[in-house]
């Protein structure tokens, strides 16, 4: 297995950034996902990483041997497509052998590795089927088994369950992480599901426009976000934004609302904001607590139920827009009307805050 | 606004039953959720409520009066498709005026203005009027559709699947609006999703649609927490139920290759083999849990943790807060909630009460 190294990797087209200049070091065994809503960049850092696309600058190392101008062939990696490009005429079982006739392997070998890699996935009655009388599922699960089969040093997934149902999305989500796990693999996989990044991945790369937000395990980013891009993408929903202004070591919302962040960050928050003070405090909706005196004020909006807890929607009082509504996961067993009044406290540790401007996070030294 | 009520619905396309015996009433001001995969006929329900397709058999009628025999243009229901299905060379305003404009209704022009900007502002699209829908994102367009649908008060909104083409954040956005709009104005509304989350966090009561007949109706709650069935179960929640074999013997529960043995009070009502069904949040790792397993797999999702635990042969999902210091092959113990179990006959697939 490999460890793979981007130094300032880049990709144009024509003049405009398709990636710009990035770096990022994928260790021996590590799951790492590329994040991103589409467009972003991703998947053309992935067919980069893989060949199948040309960088317009950096180099791009496997194990320290610099692969960058090596044909996909040569490169000792395996691509897993979100549309599973099988050979539709030839069985299941001709299909995972494939790539190791190309490679011209012994029959006993080819043999041998077909079963291993069949056992692993677990679809030893499908070898005599076609692609086309499989579900998607089994489809994707063939595809991966050809991938294994030939002991790659990578692998790279381009969005490998994207084109499934909910349902099987889940229980695949688990089997690659599995495959994963046991293979000792280093995987680059390629997703615009963030609770797929999270599931799955040792460290996430948050990409948008081209550019590499956050590098940082899936607690890093959902936690400690680096800008409010990561803060809103990550998470279902996203973190609460809540526009502000810093004065007097307290973040006033409104006439009704505002909130005294904890005496360790006000050096930071100084520093950190422009000069007028307007900040956004961001917090995650597990993050409140709702209680009848509690500091911050406002109206349920909507509720949602979602099985065994609920969310409740809550515009802010003295709020003029839906950058006022904030949400706040609650017990299912207590109801809130539309309308009414609810009140609540956010755990002060837990509270984030972002520079408007330049929309990055303000960190606080020593933390 | 109206209640609808189905009775003894059937549709037959060709030889394939589309829908048999559909029954269902949604009461005025009704938040009413069709829920299926694919193919179950939730949008062939639907078209039947509009009028665009017509039953073989049975009923439907708007607050009692039957109006299977009435066109569609006569229903007075408003329609808002998957597809957004707007005039692209006519602006936002337009398009919301349109439906105001039919030579039917005859509303003056000072009228269509006033309902046309308060729809846009409800939907805070008052900024996008003079626009041409054609250079709108997806969302917008969406929200222009349902402001057409919602510049007039229809008896019945009919909305099919209107948030799947958009991405998850402006879904989950769209959700929270819908449901604020929907709450405020009590308006009548049958909603088609074959997406569970969808139907538990927008219904007031779902119907669960199953190869075209209904499986259950209730709210929310109830299909979550007493699901008529292993489909309905397996349906709704997400990570997926725990569904395993499990025997009764000797006043206990055995689960099936597992090391599980619970003992339940009034367990004689059960038969001697069934299926279990057990929430993921109903099963905790707890140091002094009483069942044995290790850890398979976890998957951090930020606000909770999907923790997979092998138990013997079996493997249970559980679904624990916040993240987890839990690593593969850690011993673990875990308790399961023995009042949060779910019985089902093993053939059938039925509730056990």
């Amino acid at each position: 297995m490999a460890t793979i190294e981007l130094r300032k990797v880049e990709k144009k087209f024509g003049t405009a950034y398709a990636v710009e200049p990035m770096d990022l070091t994928i260790n021996h065994g590590e799951f790492v996902v590329l994040l991103g809503p589409s467009g972003c960049g991703k998947t053309t850092t992935l067919r980069m990483i893989s060949g199948l696309e040309t960088v317009s600058g950096g180099h791009i190392y496997l194990d320290g041997r610099d692969v960058t101008w090596l044909h996909p062939s040569d490169r000792d990696t395996a691509f897993v497509f979100q549309l599973f490009a099988l050979y539709p005429h030839l069985t299941v079982r001709q299909n995972i052998a494939f790539p190791l006739q190309a490679q011209h392997e012994s029959p006993e070998t080819i043999t041998k590795r077909v079963a291993e890699t069949v056992e692993l996935l677990k679809i030893g009655d499908l070898l005599n089927q076609r692609p086309g009388n499989l579900s998607g599922g089994d489809r994707q699960r063939v595809a991966l088994a050809r991938a294994l089969v030939r002991h790659p040093a990578a692998f790279l997934m381009d969005e490998p369950l994207g084109a499934l149902d909910a349902d099987f999305r889940e229980t695949m989500r688990a089997e690659i992480k599995r495959l994963h796990i046991e293979q000792n693999a280093t995987t680059v996989y390629v997703t615009h599901d963030q609770i797929e990044a999270m599931a799955m991945a040792d460290k996430i790369v948050v990409m948008s426009n081209a550019v590499v937000q956050h590098i940082g395990s899936p607690a890093e980013v959902y936690h400690n976000p680096s800008n409010l891009f990561v803060a809103a993408f990550i998470g279902s929903p996203g973190m609460n934004l809540m526009a502000g202004h810093f004065a007097n070591q307290t973040v006033h919302f409104s006439d009704e609302n505002s909130f005294k962040p904890p005496k360790e960050w006000n050096s930071a928050l100084q520093v950190g904001l422009p000069s007028e003070g307007e900040v956004i405090v961001g917090f995650r909706p597990e993050v409140a607590r709702l209680s009848d005196k509690g500091a911050l004020v406002g109206d349920v909006y909507a509720v949602d139920i979602h099985g065994s807890y609920s969310v409740l929607h809550v515009k802010l009082a003295g709020s003029k827009d839906e950058l006022g509504i904030v949400h706040l996961r609650a017990d299912r067993r207590t109801s809130h009307p539309i309308g009414a009044k609810v009140s609540f406290d956010l755990d002060p540790e837990m509270v984030r805050f972002f520079n408007p401007q330049t929309e990055a996070a303000i960190r606080r030294e020593n933390a | 606004m109206s209640n609808v009520t189905l009775h003894n619905i059937t549709k037959e396309f060709r030889d394939i039953t589309a829908l048999s015996s559909v029954s269902f009433e949604v009461k005025d001001g009704e938040f009413f959720v069709l829920l299926g995969p694919t193919g179950a006929g939730k949008t062939t329900t639907l078209r039947i409520i509009a009028g665009l397709e017509k039953q073989d058999d049975g009923t439907v009628s708007f607050d009692g009066e039957d109006i299977s025999a009435l066109p569609p243009a006569d229903r007075d229901v408003a329609f808002v498709f998957q597809q957004y299905s707007l005039y692209p060379t006519m602006s936002v305003y337009d398009n919301l005026a349109f439906p105001l404009r039919s030579p039917l209704r005859k509303i003056p022009e000072p009228d269509i203005k006033k309902r046309v900007e308060t729809t846009a502002e409800t939907l805070r699209i008052s900024h996008l009027l003079a626009r041409k829908t054609a250079k709108l994102s997806g969302g917008e367009m969406q929200r222009v559709a349902i402001g057409r649908a919602i510049v007039r008060t229809p008896r019945v909104y009919l909305m099919d699947e209107p948030l799947s083409n958009l991405d998850a954040k402006l879904r989950e956005a769209l959700r929270v609006e819908l449901q604020h709009l929907q709450k405020t104005q009590r308006s009548t509304t049958v909603f088609v999703t074959h997406d569970q989350i969808e139907a538990l966090t927008m219904a007031d009561r779902i119907g669960v649609l199953r190869q075209g007949q209904i499986v259950q109706v209730g709210s929310p709650e109830d299909i979550y927490d007493r699901p008529a069935s292993t489909f309905v179960a397996e349906m709704v929640g997400t990570p997926r139920i725990n569904l395993v074999e499990a025997r009764r013997e000797d006043g206990a529960i055995y689960i099936k290759d597992s090391q599980v043995r619970m003992s339940i009070p009034n367990s004689g009502n059960l038969p001697s083999s069934f299926l279990l069904g057990v929430r993921p949040e109903d099963l905790q790792p707890s140091s002094k849990g009483e069942y044995a397993g290790e850890i398979a797999l976890t998957e951090p999702l930020g606000v909770e943790t999907i923790v997979h635990i092998r138990s013997g042969n079996q493997r249970f999902l559980s679904l624990i807060p916040g993240m987890t210091h839990f690593k593969i092959g850690d011993a673990v113990k875990f308790n399961i909630a023995p009042d949060r179990l779910h019985f089902f006959q093993s053939n059938s697939g039925n509730r056990i009460q």
